[in-house]
Protein backbone atom coordinates (compact mmCIF):
# COMPACT_ATOMS: atom_id res chain seq x y z
CA UNK A 1 0.00 0.00 0.00
CA UNK A 2 1.42 3.54 -0.77
CA UNK A 3 1.83 5.72 1.76
CA UNK A 4 -0.50 8.26 0.58
CA UNK A 5 -4.02 6.06 0.21
CA UNK A 6 -2.07 4.29 3.93
CA UNK A 7 -2.81 8.39 5.23
CA UNK A 8 -5.84 8.90 3.72
CA UNK A 9 -7.40 5.31 5.16
CA UNK A 10 -6.27 5.81 8.54
CA UNK A 11 -6.05 9.52 9.40
CA UNK A 12 -10.01 9.72 10.65
CA UNK A 13 -9.19 6.99 13.14
CA UNK A 14 -5.82 9.57 14.68
CA UNK A 15 -7.71 12.13 14.62
CA UNK A 16 -10.14 10.32 16.69
CA UNK A 17 -7.71 9.20 19.11
CA UNK A 18 -5.71 12.41 19.57
CA UNK A 19 -9.36 14.21 20.48
CA UNK A 20 -9.47 11.31 22.79
CA UNK A 21 -6.13 11.83 23.91
CA UNK A 22 -6.90 15.78 24.74
CA UNK A 23 -9.72 14.94 26.65
CA UNK A 24 -7.85 12.13 28.70
CA UNK A 25 -4.49 15.28 28.98
CA UNK A 26 -6.99 17.55 30.27
CA UNK A 27 -7.98 15.53 32.79
CA UNK A 28 -11.10 14.91 31.99
CA UNK A 29 -12.41 11.43 33.55
CA UNK A 30 -15.37 11.22 31.64
CA UNK A 31 -16.17 8.14 30.70
CA UNK A 32 -16.54 8.47 26.85
CA UNK A 33 -13.33 9.48 27.27
CA UNK A 34 -11.96 5.86 28.20
CA UNK A 35 -14.10 4.26 25.32
CA UNK A 36 -12.83 2.17 22.90
CA UNK A 37 -9.18 3.40 24.35
CA UNK A 38 -6.98 0.74 24.52
CA UNK A 39 -8.30 -0.32 21.79
CA UNK A 40 -7.61 2.53 19.49
CA UNK A 41 -4.55 2.39 21.05
CA UNK A 42 -3.61 -1.01 19.96
CA UNK A 43 -4.28 0.19 16.61
CA UNK A 44 -2.37 2.82 16.57
CA UNK A 45 0.73 1.27 17.73
CA UNK A 46 -0.18 -1.20 14.99
CA UNK A 47 -0.41 1.27 12.14
CA UNK A 48 3.46 2.47 13.30
CA UNK A 49 4.64 -0.51 12.79
CA UNK A 50 3.61 -1.11 9.89
CA UNK A 51 4.59 2.40 8.49
CA UNK A 52 8.09 1.70 9.78
CA UNK A 53 7.81 -1.86 8.43
CA UNK A 54 6.78 -0.31 4.71
CA UNK A 55 9.55 2.65 5.22
CA UNK A 56 7.10 5.35 5.22
CA UNK A 57 8.25 8.98 5.25
CA UNK A 58 9.66 10.51 8.24
CA UNK A 59 7.32 12.54 9.13
CA UNK A 60 4.29 10.15 9.01
CA UNK A 61 6.57 8.36 11.41
CA UNK A 62 7.26 10.68 13.92
CA UNK A 63 3.70 11.72 13.84
CA UNK A 64 2.54 8.21 14.75
CA UNK A 65 5.46 8.13 17.55
CA UNK A 66 4.27 11.14 18.80
CA UNK A 67 0.96 9.66 19.01
CA UNK A 68 1.72 6.78 20.39
CA UNK A 69 4.20 8.25 23.22
CA UNK A 70 1.04 10.19 24.18
CA UNK A 71 -1.06 7.18 24.03
CA UNK A 72 1.51 5.62 26.14
CA UNK A 73 1.62 7.85 29.07
CA UNK A 74 -2.18 7.87 29.49
CA UNK A 75 -2.36 4.19 29.44
CA UNK A 76 0.23 3.25 31.32
CA UNK A 77 -0.54 6.37 33.58
CA UNK A 78 -0.99 5.38 37.46
CA UNK A 79 -4.44 6.05 38.59
CA UNK A 80 -4.62 3.98 41.93
CA UNK A 81 -6.48 5.08 45.02
CA UNK A 82 -3.90 6.91 46.95
CA UNK A 83 -6.41 6.72 49.92
CA UNK A 84 -7.31 2.86 49.64
CA UNK A 85 -3.05 2.31 49.04
CA UNK A 86 -2.49 4.43 52.19
CA UNK A 87 -4.76 2.42 54.58
CA UNK A 88 -3.51 -0.86 53.05
CA UNK A 89 0.02 0.22 53.62
CA UNK A 90 -0.32 1.39 57.52
CA UNK A 91 -2.47 -1.18 58.15
CA UNK A 92 0.54 -4.22 56.99
CA UNK A 93 2.28 -3.16 54.22
CA UNK A 94 5.07 -1.06 56.62
CA UNK A 95 5.22 -3.19 59.34
CA UNK A 96 5.62 -6.48 57.10
CA UNK A 97 8.36 -4.18 55.02
CA UNK A 98 10.52 -3.53 58.45
CA UNK A 99 10.28 -7.07 59.36
CA UNK A 100 11.31 -7.75 55.89
CA UNK A 101 14.15 -5.25 56.04
CA UNK A 102 15.38 -6.53 59.64
CA UNK A 103 18.85 -6.47 58.65
CA UNK A 104 19.67 -2.62 58.03
CA UNK A 105 16.72 -2.05 60.70
CA UNK A 106 18.78 -3.96 63.15
CA UNK A 107 21.92 -2.52 62.31
CA UNK A 108 20.56 1.04 62.70
CA UNK A 109 18.37 0.60 65.76
CA UNK A 110 21.60 -0.48 67.18
CA UNK A 111 23.72 2.40 66.08
CA UNK A 112 21.53 4.96 67.20
CA UNK A 113 20.05 3.70 70.50
CA UNK A 114 23.35 1.82 71.39
CA UNK A 115 25.34 5.56 71.00
CA UNK A 116 22.17 7.24 72.25
CA UNK A 117 22.44 4.86 75.38
CA UNK A 118 26.35 4.77 75.99
CA UNK A 119 26.29 8.81 75.48
CA UNK A 120 24.01 9.01 78.32
CA UNK A 121 25.46 6.55 80.57
CA UNK A 122 29.04 7.89 80.19
CA UNK A 123 27.50 11.77 80.45
CA UNK A 124 26.18 10.52 83.36
CA UNK A 125 29.40 9.50 85.19
CA UNK A 126 31.77 12.14 83.69
CA UNK A 127 30.16 15.48 83.69
CA UNK A 128 32.39 17.29 81.84
CA UNK A 129 31.96 14.81 78.61
CA UNK A 130 28.85 17.08 77.46
CA UNK A 131 31.25 19.64 76.73
CA UNK A 132 33.29 17.97 74.49
CA UNK A 133 29.80 17.48 71.84
CA UNK A 134 27.71 20.79 73.16
CA UNK A 135 28.61 24.20 73.62
CA UNK A 136 28.27 25.39 77.07
CA UNK A 137 26.02 28.12 75.31
CA UNK A 138 23.76 25.24 74.20
CA UNK A 139 23.75 23.24 77.77
CA UNK A 140 22.65 26.03 79.15
CA UNK A 141 19.65 26.77 76.67
CA UNK A 142 18.94 23.01 77.32
CA UNK A 143 19.32 23.18 81.12
CA UNK A 144 16.38 26.18 80.81
CA UNK A 145 14.11 24.32 78.82
CA UNK A 146 13.62 21.30 81.29
CA UNK A 147 14.01 23.84 84.39
CA UNK A 148 11.35 21.94 86.16
CA UNK A 149 10.40 25.39 87.52
CA UNK A 150 9.30 26.18 83.70
CA UNK A 151 5.26 26.22 83.03
CA UNK A 152 5.93 24.85 80.21
CA UNK A 153 8.33 22.41 78.71
CA UNK A 154 10.44 21.56 75.61
CA UNK A 155 11.31 24.21 73.40
CA UNK A 156 9.74 27.91 73.30
CA UNK A 157 9.22 27.51 76.62
CA UNK A 158 10.92 30.36 77.53
CA UNK A 159 9.00 32.63 75.67
CA UNK A 160 6.24 31.47 77.64
CA UNK A 161 4.01 31.09 74.35
CA UNK A 162 1.18 29.10 74.41
CA UNK A 163 1.00 28.67 70.65
CA UNK A 164 1.44 24.84 69.91
CA UNK A 165 1.15 24.94 66.75
CA UNK A 166 4.75 27.35 66.00
CA UNK A 167 5.76 23.92 67.57
CA UNK A 168 3.91 21.68 66.03
CA UNK A 169 5.15 23.33 62.70
CA UNK A 170 8.62 23.44 64.13
CA UNK A 171 8.77 20.10 64.80
CA UNK A 172 7.30 18.93 61.32
CA UNK A 173 10.09 21.04 59.83
CA UNK A 174 12.90 19.92 61.74
CA UNK A 175 12.31 15.98 62.58
CA UNK A 176 11.37 15.52 59.23
CA UNK A 177 14.69 17.40 58.15
CA UNK A 178 16.75 15.21 59.68
CA UNK A 179 15.06 11.89 58.79
CA UNK A 180 15.14 12.56 54.95
CA UNK A 181 19.00 14.07 55.90
CA UNK A 182 19.54 10.55 57.28
CA UNK A 183 18.26 8.42 54.45
CA UNK A 184 19.73 10.88 51.55
CA UNK A 185 23.00 11.05 52.94
CA UNK A 186 22.66 7.18 52.62
CA UNK A 187 23.62 7.13 49.41
CA UNK A 188 27.02 7.95 50.04
CA UNK A 189 27.85 4.61 50.72
CA UNK A 190 26.08 4.52 53.36
CA UNK A 191 28.27 6.62 55.42
CA UNK A 192 25.83 9.62 55.36
CA UNK A 193 23.41 7.38 57.72
CA UNK A 194 26.01 5.98 60.13
CA UNK A 195 27.22 9.78 60.60
CA UNK A 196 23.79 10.73 61.43
CA UNK A 197 22.80 8.20 63.40
CA UNK A 198 25.60 8.63 65.29
CA UNK A 199 25.52 12.19 65.91
CA UNK A 200 21.43 12.29 67.07
CA UNK A 201 22.25 9.04 69.04
CA UNK A 202 25.33 10.84 70.89
CA UNK A 203 23.69 14.14 71.10
CA UNK A 204 20.25 13.10 72.26
CA UNK A 205 22.11 10.77 74.77
CA UNK A 206 24.93 12.87 76.01
CA UNK A 207 21.82 15.91 76.54
CA UNK A 208 19.69 13.21 78.37
CA UNK A 209 23.02 12.29 80.53
CA UNK A 210 23.55 15.89 81.86
CA UNK A 211 20.24 16.65 82.40
CA UNK A 212 19.15 13.44 84.36
CA UNK A 213 22.71 14.18 86.39
CA UNK A 214 22.21 17.93 87.27
CA UNK A 215 18.51 16.60 89.05
CA UNK A 216 16.03 17.64 85.64
CA UNK A 217 15.23 13.83 84.65
CA UNK A 218 11.95 13.77 86.16
CA UNK A 219 10.84 17.30 83.58
CA UNK A 220 13.01 15.79 80.44
CA UNK A 221 11.85 12.22 80.64
CA UNK A 222 8.21 12.69 80.92
CA UNK A 223 8.76 15.08 78.20
CA UNK A 224 10.50 12.93 75.58
CA UNK A 225 8.40 9.38 76.47
CA UNK A 226 6.06 9.95 74.32
CA UNK A 227 6.70 11.24 70.94
CA UNK A 228 10.34 9.56 71.22
CA UNK A 229 8.38 6.19 70.84
CA UNK A 230 7.24 7.25 67.80
CA UNK A 231 10.53 10.20 66.67
CA UNK A 232 13.51 7.71 67.58
CA UNK A 233 11.69 5.14 65.89
CA UNK A 234 11.49 6.84 62.82
CA UNK A 235 15.18 8.06 62.74
CA UNK A 236 16.02 5.00 62.97
CA UNK A 237 14.43 3.62 60.59
CA UNK A 238 15.10 6.64 58.18
CA UNK A 239 19.16 5.13 58.82
CA UNK A 240 17.80 1.64 57.88
CA UNK A 241 16.48 3.12 54.54
CA UNK A 242 19.79 4.73 53.96
CA UNK A 243 21.78 1.74 54.85
CA UNK A 244 19.85 0.02 52.41
CA UNK A 245 20.95 2.69 49.32
CA UNK A 246 24.24 2.15 50.33
CA UNK A 247 24.21 -1.23 50.51
CA UNK A 248 22.49 -1.58 46.96
CA UNK A 249 26.27 0.38 46.20
CA UNK A 250 29.09 -1.62 48.49
CA UNK A 251 27.32 -5.05 47.58
CA UNK A 252 25.40 -4.97 44.55
CA UNK A 253 25.30 -8.55 44.35
CA UNK A 254 24.63 -10.21 40.64
CA UNK A 255 23.06 -7.11 39.53
CA UNK A 256 24.74 -3.80 38.18
CA UNK A 257 25.18 -0.63 40.53
CA UNK A 258 22.68 0.97 39.10
CA UNK A 259 20.13 -1.21 38.66
CA UNK A 260 20.71 -2.60 42.54
CA UNK A 261 20.38 0.66 43.75
CA UNK A 262 17.04 1.56 41.72
CA UNK A 263 15.29 -1.72 43.67
CA UNK A 264 16.93 -1.29 47.08
CA UNK A 265 15.55 2.57 46.52
CA UNK A 266 12.13 0.94 45.95
CA UNK A 267 12.30 -0.43 48.80
CA UNK A 268 13.73 2.10 50.68
CA UNK A 269 11.16 5.01 49.79
CA UNK A 270 8.26 3.01 51.32
CA UNK A 271 9.97 2.79 54.69
CA UNK A 272 10.63 6.33 54.35
CA UNK A 273 7.03 6.94 53.71
CA UNK A 274 6.59 5.14 56.84
CA UNK A 275 8.72 7.62 58.53
CA UNK A 276 7.03 10.23 57.59
CA UNK A 277 3.40 9.33 59.01
CA UNK A 278 6.03 8.16 62.67
CA UNK A 279 7.32 11.62 62.44
CA UNK A 280 3.54 13.24 61.83
CA UNK A 281 2.51 11.54 64.86
CA UNK A 282 5.18 12.54 66.80
CA UNK A 283 4.92 16.19 66.27
CA UNK A 284 1.41 15.96 66.86
CA UNK A 285 2.17 14.41 70.50
CA UNK A 286 4.91 16.80 70.95
CA UNK A 287 3.35 20.02 70.43
CA UNK A 288 -0.33 18.67 71.96
CA UNK A 289 0.37 16.52 74.36
CA UNK A 290 4.15 15.90 75.81
CA UNK A 291 4.17 19.92 76.61
CA UNK A 292 1.75 20.20 78.36
CA UNK A 293 2.15 20.46 82.46
CA UNK A 294 -1.63 19.54 83.58
CA UNK A 295 -0.66 15.91 83.50
CA UNK A 296 1.47 14.65 86.30
CA UNK A 297 4.51 13.06 85.37
CA UNK A 298 3.80 9.53 86.31
CA UNK A 299 0.50 9.99 83.86
CA UNK A 300 2.87 10.82 81.05
CA UNK A 301 5.01 7.95 82.05
CA UNK A 302 2.24 5.59 81.86
CA UNK A 303 1.32 7.25 78.41
CA UNK A 304 5.10 7.18 76.91
CA UNK A 305 5.22 3.69 78.17
CA UNK A 306 1.95 2.90 76.74
CA UNK A 307 3.18 4.77 72.97
CA UNK A 308 6.17 2.49 73.32
CA UNK A 309 4.60 -0.80 73.38
CA UNK A 310 2.15 0.33 70.85
CA UNK A 311 5.00 0.75 68.31
CA UNK A 312 6.62 -1.96 69.12
CA UNK A 313 3.94 -4.53 68.92
CA UNK A 314 2.91 -2.69 65.35
CA UNK A 315 6.09 -2.90 64.09
CA UNK A 316 6.60 -7.09 65.09
CA UNK A 317 3.07 -7.95 64.88
CA UNK A 318 0.66 -5.67 62.69
CA UNK A 319 0.05 -7.56 59.14
CA UNK A 320 1.04 -10.73 60.18
CA UNK A 321 -2.20 -12.38 59.12
CA UNK A 322 -2.70 -13.86 55.51
CA UNK A 323 -5.60 -11.14 54.89
CA UNK A 324 -5.16 -8.05 57.04
CA UNK A 325 -7.61 -5.50 57.15
CA UNK A 326 -8.21 -3.24 54.56
CA UNK B 1 15.35 20.44 12.74
CA UNK B 2 17.52 16.90 12.53
CA UNK B 3 15.28 14.15 11.34
CA UNK B 4 13.95 12.20 14.26
CA UNK B 5 13.44 8.33 11.95
CA UNK B 6 13.50 5.12 13.31
CA UNK B 7 16.96 4.27 12.84
CA UNK B 8 16.32 1.14 15.01
CA UNK B 9 14.04 -0.92 13.04
CA UNK B 10 16.15 -0.81 9.64
CA UNK B 11 19.52 -0.57 11.28
CA UNK B 12 21.22 -2.51 14.05
CA UNK B 13 23.28 0.47 14.57
CA UNK B 14 22.49 2.11 18.07
CA UNK B 15 21.82 5.84 17.24
CA UNK B 16 24.90 8.54 17.67
CA UNK B 17 22.19 10.97 19.55
CA UNK B 18 21.23 11.00 22.85
CA UNK B 19 17.54 9.58 21.70
CA UNK B 20 17.17 6.85 24.64
CA UNK B 21 14.84 3.83 22.74
CA UNK B 22 12.02 1.88 25.42
CA UNK B 23 9.97 -1.03 23.40
CA UNK B 24 6.47 -0.86 24.85
CA UNK B 25 4.88 -4.35 25.72
CA UNK B 26 2.57 -3.56 22.08
CA UNK B 27 6.06 -4.22 20.86
CA UNK B 28 7.06 -0.60 19.22
CA UNK B 29 10.18 1.48 20.33
CA UNK B 30 9.26 4.88 21.83
CA UNK B 31 11.68 6.85 21.36
CA UNK B 32 13.21 10.11 24.36
CA UNK B 33 15.21 12.60 24.62
CA UNK B 34 16.82 13.31 27.71
CA UNK B 35 17.67 16.52 28.42
CA UNK B 36 21.24 17.69 29.72
CA UNK B 37 22.65 19.54 32.39
CA UNK B 38 21.99 23.21 30.59
CA UNK B 39 18.13 23.13 30.40
CA UNK B 40 17.85 21.23 33.97
CA UNK B 41 19.79 24.01 35.73
CA UNK B 42 17.92 26.60 34.26
CA UNK B 43 14.25 25.23 34.93
CA UNK B 44 15.58 24.05 38.15
CA UNK B 45 16.52 27.99 38.89
CA UNK B 46 13.28 28.93 37.59
CA UNK B 47 11.68 26.67 40.22
CA UNK B 48 14.31 28.36 42.77
CA UNK B 49 12.63 31.57 42.21
CA UNK B 50 9.68 30.82 42.30
CA UNK B 51 9.64 29.12 45.81
CA UNK B 52 11.63 32.27 46.94
CA UNK B 53 8.27 34.54 45.98
CA UNK B 54 5.76 31.73 46.83
CA UNK B 55 7.64 31.72 50.60
CA UNK B 56 8.39 35.46 50.73
CA UNK B 57 4.97 36.54 50.16
CA UNK B 58 2.95 33.92 52.60
CA UNK B 59 5.45 34.78 55.22
CA UNK B 60 4.62 38.72 54.75
CA UNK B 61 0.72 37.81 55.16
CA UNK B 62 1.54 35.13 57.78
CA UNK B 63 3.54 37.03 60.40
CA UNK B 64 0.37 39.38 60.61
CA UNK B 65 -1.51 36.33 61.99
CA UNK B 66 1.11 36.23 64.81
CA UNK B 67 1.84 32.73 66.19
CA UNK B 68 -0.80 30.99 64.74
CA UNK B 69 0.87 31.90 61.54
CA UNK B 70 4.07 31.52 62.15
CA UNK B 71 3.14 28.08 62.74
CA UNK B 72 1.94 27.86 59.80
CA UNK B 73 4.49 29.44 57.91
CA UNK B 74 6.62 26.68 58.74
CA UNK B 75 5.07 23.43 57.68
CA UNK B 76 4.63 25.81 54.62
CA UNK B 77 8.03 26.24 54.11
CA UNK B 78 8.55 22.43 55.23
CA UNK B 79 6.16 21.51 52.40
CA UNK B 80 7.72 24.10 49.65
CA UNK B 81 11.40 22.53 50.65
CA UNK B 82 10.71 19.20 50.25
CA UNK B 83 7.39 19.12 48.78
CA UNK B 84 7.03 21.28 45.71
CA UNK B 85 8.84 19.31 42.82
CA UNK B 86 6.77 15.99 44.02
CA UNK B 87 3.53 17.53 44.06
CA UNK B 88 4.40 19.32 40.97
CA UNK B 89 5.58 16.27 39.06
CA UNK B 90 2.98 13.88 40.35
CA UNK B 91 -0.47 15.79 39.89
CA UNK B 92 0.87 17.82 36.69
CA UNK B 93 2.06 15.33 34.27
CA UNK B 94 5.71 15.33 35.41
CA UNK B 95 6.32 18.79 35.10
CA UNK B 96 6.91 21.44 37.45
CA UNK B 97 6.85 25.34 36.48
CA UNK B 98 10.07 25.77 35.34
CA UNK B 99 10.33 22.13 33.47
CA UNK B 100 6.95 23.58 31.82
CA UNK B 101 8.55 26.27 30.87
CA UNK B 102 11.81 24.90 29.46
CA UNK B 103 9.59 22.19 27.92
CA UNK B 104 10.83 19.16 29.77
CA UNK B 105 8.92 16.87 31.76
CA UNK B 106 10.05 13.66 34.09
CA UNK B 107 9.27 10.22 33.10
CA UNK B 108 9.87 6.42 34.83
CA UNK B 109 12.71 4.68 32.55
CA UNK B 110 10.45 2.93 30.81
CA UNK B 111 8.82 5.82 29.39
CA UNK B 112 5.74 5.81 32.07
CA UNK B 113 4.56 8.67 33.72
CA UNK B 114 6.34 9.58 37.25
CA UNK B 115 4.61 8.12 40.24
CA UNK B 116 4.52 8.85 44.16
CA UNK B 117 7.54 6.74 45.07
CA UNK B 118 9.78 7.60 41.77
CA UNK B 119 9.24 11.71 42.54
CA UNK B 120 10.16 11.69 46.04
CA UNK B 121 12.54 9.14 46.01
CA UNK B 122 14.53 11.59 43.16
CA UNK B 123 13.19 14.81 45.03
CA UNK B 124 14.70 13.20 48.32
CA UNK B 125 18.11 12.27 46.64
CA UNK B 126 19.01 15.88 45.64
CA UNK B 127 19.89 16.33 49.36
CA UNK B 128 23.13 14.01 48.08
CA UNK B 129 23.40 15.68 44.54
CA UNK B 130 23.76 19.19 46.36
CA UNK B 131 26.78 17.88 47.53
CA UNK B 132 29.26 18.82 48.81
CA UNK B 133 28.05 22.00 47.52
CA UNK B 134 26.08 23.57 44.36
CA UNK B 135 25.29 20.32 43.13
CA UNK B 136 28.48 19.51 42.11
CA UNK B 137 27.93 15.26 42.56
CA UNK B 138 24.81 15.98 40.64
CA UNK B 139 26.40 17.68 38.08
CA UNK B 140 29.42 15.00 37.63
CA UNK B 141 26.95 12.46 37.94
CA UNK B 142 25.21 13.83 34.94
CA UNK B 143 27.46 14.77 32.59
CA UNK B 144 28.81 11.01 32.89
CA UNK B 145 25.70 9.69 32.49
CA UNK B 146 24.79 8.52 28.68
CA UNK B 147 21.25 9.83 29.61
CA UNK B 148 21.85 13.25 31.72
CA UNK B 149 21.16 11.85 35.13
CA UNK B 150 22.07 12.96 38.28
CA UNK B 151 22.16 10.26 41.60
CA UNK B 152 18.31 11.06 42.43
CA UNK B 153 17.90 10.19 38.81
CA UNK B 154 19.48 6.94 39.36
CA UNK B 155 18.47 5.64 42.08
CA UNK B 156 14.51 6.29 40.78
CA UNK B 157 15.26 5.11 37.70
CA UNK B 158 13.63 8.48 36.42
CA UNK B 159 14.68 10.64 33.11
CA UNK B 160 14.67 13.63 32.36
CA UNK B 161 12.93 14.23 28.69
CA UNK B 162 12.18 17.16 26.33
CA UNK B 163 8.54 17.41 25.43
CA UNK B 164 7.54 16.54 21.39
CA UNK B 165 7.21 20.06 19.35
CA UNK B 166 4.03 19.54 17.28
CA UNK B 167 5.18 18.44 14.01
CA UNK B 168 4.07 20.78 10.50
CA UNK B 169 3.44 18.92 7.98
CA UNK B 170 6.58 19.57 5.36
CA UNK B 171 5.93 20.71 1.82
CA UNK B 172 7.20 18.61 -1.09
CA UNK B 173 8.41 20.18 -3.83
CA UNK B 174 6.34 19.59 -6.87
CA UNK B 175 7.14 16.85 -9.40
CA UNK B 176 5.71 14.27 -11.70
CA UNK B 177 5.72 11.11 -10.12
CA UNK B 178 8.00 8.45 -11.29
CA UNK B 179 9.11 4.82 -10.70
CA UNK B 180 12.14 4.17 -9.17
CA UNK B 181 14.46 2.81 -11.44
CA UNK B 182 15.36 -0.42 -9.45
CA UNK B 183 13.85 -1.93 -6.44
CA UNK B 184 15.27 0.35 -3.16
CA UNK B 185 15.44 -1.40 -0.01
CA UNK B 186 14.02 0.08 3.15
CA UNK B 187 16.80 2.47 3.53
CA UNK B 188 17.15 3.70 0.42
CA UNK B 189 13.54 4.50 0.06
CA UNK B 190 13.70 6.42 3.53
CA UNK B 191 16.77 8.23 2.55
CA UNK B 192 14.85 9.47 -1.10
CA UNK B 193 11.68 10.68 1.15
CA UNK B 194 13.57 12.22 3.99
CA UNK B 195 15.17 14.14 1.34
CA UNK B 196 12.05 15.26 -0.17
CA UNK B 197 10.31 16.30 3.48
CA UNK B 198 13.56 18.22 4.13
CA UNK B 199 14.02 20.05 0.82
CA UNK B 200 12.47 23.05 2.28
CA UNK B 201 14.87 23.57 5.01
CA UNK B 202 18.16 23.11 2.63
CA UNK B 203 19.44 25.85 0.38
CA UNK B 204 19.30 25.12 -3.17
CA UNK B 205 22.80 24.69 -3.57
CA UNK B 206 22.73 21.82 -0.80
CA UNK B 207 19.63 20.05 -2.27
CA UNK B 208 21.49 19.85 -5.79
CA UNK B 209 24.51 18.86 -4.02
CA UNK B 210 23.07 16.23 -2.13
CA UNK B 211 21.27 15.09 -5.35
CA UNK B 212 24.13 14.83 -7.49
CA UNK B 213 25.94 12.17 -5.33
CA UNK B 214 23.16 9.64 -6.79
CA UNK B 215 23.39 11.11 -10.35
CA UNK B 216 25.50 8.28 -11.68
CA UNK B 217 22.97 5.44 -9.75
CA UNK B 218 20.43 7.31 -11.38
CA UNK B 219 21.65 7.31 -14.73
CA UNK B 220 20.87 11.13 -15.29
CA UNK B 221 23.25 14.70 -15.24
CA UNK B 222 24.14 15.58 -12.13
CA UNK B 223 21.64 18.88 -12.65
CA UNK B 224 18.83 16.42 -13.22
CA UNK B 225 19.43 14.57 -10.38
CA UNK B 226 17.46 17.19 -8.18
CA UNK B 227 14.04 16.84 -9.93
CA UNK B 228 14.04 13.00 -10.77
CA UNK B 229 14.71 12.18 -6.72
CA UNK B 230 11.77 14.68 -5.93
CA UNK B 231 10.01 12.56 -8.93
CA UNK B 232 10.82 9.36 -7.25
CA UNK B 233 9.71 10.33 -3.76
CA UNK B 234 5.99 11.55 -4.99
CA UNK B 235 6.18 7.85 -6.95
CA UNK B 236 6.89 6.26 -3.71
CA UNK B 237 4.23 8.12 -1.62
CA UNK B 238 1.59 7.68 -4.12
CA UNK B 239 -1.36 9.70 -5.27
CA UNK B 240 -4.39 9.62 -2.67
CA UNK B 241 -7.79 8.28 -4.24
Amino acid sequence: MKQSLFESRHQPDWDAFNSQLEALERGKSKTQAYHGFAASYRQLCQHLALAQARGYSSHLIDQLQQLAMRGHQQFYRHRSHLGAQMIRFLFGGFPRLVRSEWRSVCVASLLFFGSLALMGLLTYLYPELIFSLVSPDQVSEMEGMYDPDARRLGRFSERGSGDDWVMFGFYIMNNIGIAFQTFASGLLLGLGSLFFLLFNGLMIGAVAGHLTRIGYGEPFWSFVIGHGAFELTAIALAGAAGFKLGWALLAPGRLPRGEALRLAAGKAIQLVAGVILFLLLAAFIEAFWSSTTFASPNIKYAVGAGLWALVLSYLLLAGRRQHAPD
Amino acid sequence: MPSRSSASFSSPLPPLDTRYQVETPEGIDLHLRPAGLVPRALAFAIDLAIRGLILSATFIVLGLLGQFGMGLGTILLFLVTWWYMVLFEVLNQGRSPGKQMLGLRVVHDDGTPIGWAASLTRNLLRFVDILPFGYTLGIISCLNHPAFKRLGDIAAGTLVVYRDAPLSKPLLADAEPLPAPFTLNLDEQRAVLGFAERGGQLSAARRAELAALLAEPLQVPAEQAEPRLNGIARGLLGSAP
